[in-house]
């Protein structure tokens, strides 16, 4: 048996970072999510594993030293909480247009504005829907325990890699403050230069005499070749909703009524189901484990065969629209 | 078996800490554990609590509004949480700096001089460790030896020293646990 560990949602996704063969971490401090930058500095990876830490001067900073890195084909990682990942919406959506790899964790905190400290999951519109200027989507993975914020970071990465795409493990200050139990995959090395020659051929790393050189960019000019790159992008998401859909159904088999909740709020829904049942109602609980994209076919096929459907999310209403779309 | 736990104190007690040996120990134990705490500037300088869980089955919702224990140990705790004690389940307080009493006739009431205690013996530091002693008298979930383990994965290496002394804290507090009220 693997070693079990007692962690923080942050400081599991952090670790996890590590094992994955991270390249660069890349942030600035804020609360619910300071663990993360906080642990990969007590555990100086740069001494074993040779993954850089570094705390940019601002978020601006930081998602822009990814941008760099992931064009070199690193494996780099940036994360924040919601005002955070405002200030980093502008490099997200370059990085998106730049077809990039990379990891981002959102520890979301109540808002609009500076908010609260305090948990939330009011950032699902900004994740799933855009959050940046321009046709693009994240590829969106919501943890509700602290082993999923362990095991979507290595998922995370592989994802990014291959769809070129950004990838937002969307947690919330429960998840990454709450410890619980998690067993952690084993260390993978880090890419070698002649791996990333091999793997990732659109990376900067040096023209090489055989080769054209590589551009990295997400501007054209042409809108014609605009047009063919948007398109492009949205066969790319395309294929994400034939394939990478993930989701979790918990007492769902007989369910009669069914909770739709995600991350922290589907483990409370889960507590809910519990006394429900107890009492003799049958509910079951639908948690999508990818918000983009959203289990919106296995949802619709509960819709002949159950009475109704509760959606249970920390915002004013955001999932919800994605549900009733769904059905 | 699910055991819901919430202890509270100042920010300094060690309560934190307190709970994270206890569900260190349930998971060297074999079982399912989840420690929430409250986070943020309430920390700093003011009150301090986190929730427990320990089970044998995965534990759903790792924050509750109810508990079947809650571990007291300054008078604003006993204000916010003794109301949450689940009707027939167990309040375990240190007297000292206690004014308002519980007044509860429906739950368990047991007292452990703890700050007392640690005072006497000049380390103030083992007090968590008497208190978590006297709840492991009353409801004896995890075995020694597993507490043992709890400690030493819990604790940094260079503290491993001290693990006799955090044990034998425990000890004491399954003498000090008085009842005050049984239902």
């Amino acid at each position: 048996m693997k070693e079990l560990k007692l962690m923080k949602g942050n400081e599991a996704v952090a670790e996890a970072a590590i094992r994955a063969g991270c390249d660069g971490y890349f942030g600035y401090p804020i609360t619910p999510q300071s663990e993360i930058m906080e642990y990969l500095m007590y555990q100086e990876p740069y001494k074993t594993t040779g993954m850089i830490v570094l705390q940019a001067e601002s978020e601006v900073a930081a998602i822009n030293m990814v941008y760099g890195g992931a064009s070199c084909g690193k494996r780099v990682m940036t994360s924040s909480s919601s005002p955070g990942i405002s200030l980093k919406q502008e490099g997200i959506s370059y990085i998106a247009g730049a077809e990039l790899p990379c990891l981002i964790v959102n520890v979301v905190r109540g808002g609009p504005g500076l908010g609260t400290i305090q948990p939330a999951q009011s950032d699902y519109f900004q994740s799933t829907k855009g959050g940046g200027h321009g046709d693009y989507r994240l590829l969106v993975l919501a943890p509700s325990s602290v082993q999923e914020m362990a095991d979507f970071a290595g998922l995370g990465f592989e994802l990014a890699f291959k769809y070129r795409n950004p990838v937002m493990i969307l947690s919330d200050g429960v998840i990454g403050q709450m410890m619980e139990k998690v067993e952690l995959a084993e260390q993978q090395p880090r890419f070698t230069e002649a791996e990333i020659r091999e793997n990732t051929p659109w990376a900067t790393m040096g023209k090489p005499n055989d080769k054209e050189r590589n551009i990295i960019t997400s501007l054209d000019l042409d809108s014609h070749k605009q047009e063919r790159h948007v398109a492009h992008l949205r066969d790319k998401y395309l294929e994400m909703e034939e394939n990478e859909v993930r989701y979790e159904e918990i007492n769902c088999e007989d369910a009669e009524y069914l909770i739709v909740a995600y991350g922290s709020s589907a483990r409370i829904s889960q507590k809910a189901v519990e006394l429900a049942r107890a009492k003799g109602i049958k509910v079951g609980l639908f948690r999508p484990i990818t918000l983009f994209p959203f289990p919106k076919k296995p949802l619709l096929a509960y819709t002949n065969r159950i009475k109704g459907i509760l959606t249970v999310e920390m915002s004013l209403g955001q999932m919800i629209e994605d549900v009733k779309l769904a059905v | 078996m699910t055991e819901e736990i919430i202890i509270a104190g100042f920010g300094g007690q060690g309560v934190l800490s307190m709970g994270k040996i206890l569900a260190y120990s349930g998971i060297m134990q074999n079982q399912e554990v989840s420690w929430m705490p409250s986070y943020g500037p309430e920390m700093r300088g003011g009150t301090a609590n986190v929730t427990v869980v320990l089970s044998d089955e995965r534990i759903s919702s790792p924050i509750i509004n109810s508990y079947d224990t809650a571990i007291i140990l300054n008078q604003q705790s006993m204000d916010k949480f003794v109301s949450t004690v689940k009707p027939g389940g167990l309040l375990i307080y240190d007297p000292n700096g206690i004014i308002h009493h519980p007044e509860r006739k429906d739950i368990n009431i047991y007292t452990i001089e703890a700050s007392e205690a640690a005072g006497k013996l000049g380390m103030m530091k083992i007090f968590n460790m008497i208190v978590l002693g006297g709840f492991l008298k009353l409801k004896p979930l995890i075995q020694p030896e597993f507490i043992h383990k709890g400690l030493e994965k819990s604790l940094p290496v260079r503290h491993h020293k001290m693990i006799p002394e955090n044990e034998k804290a425990i000890d004491i507090g399954k003498d000090l646990i008085k009842a005050v009220q049984l239902v």
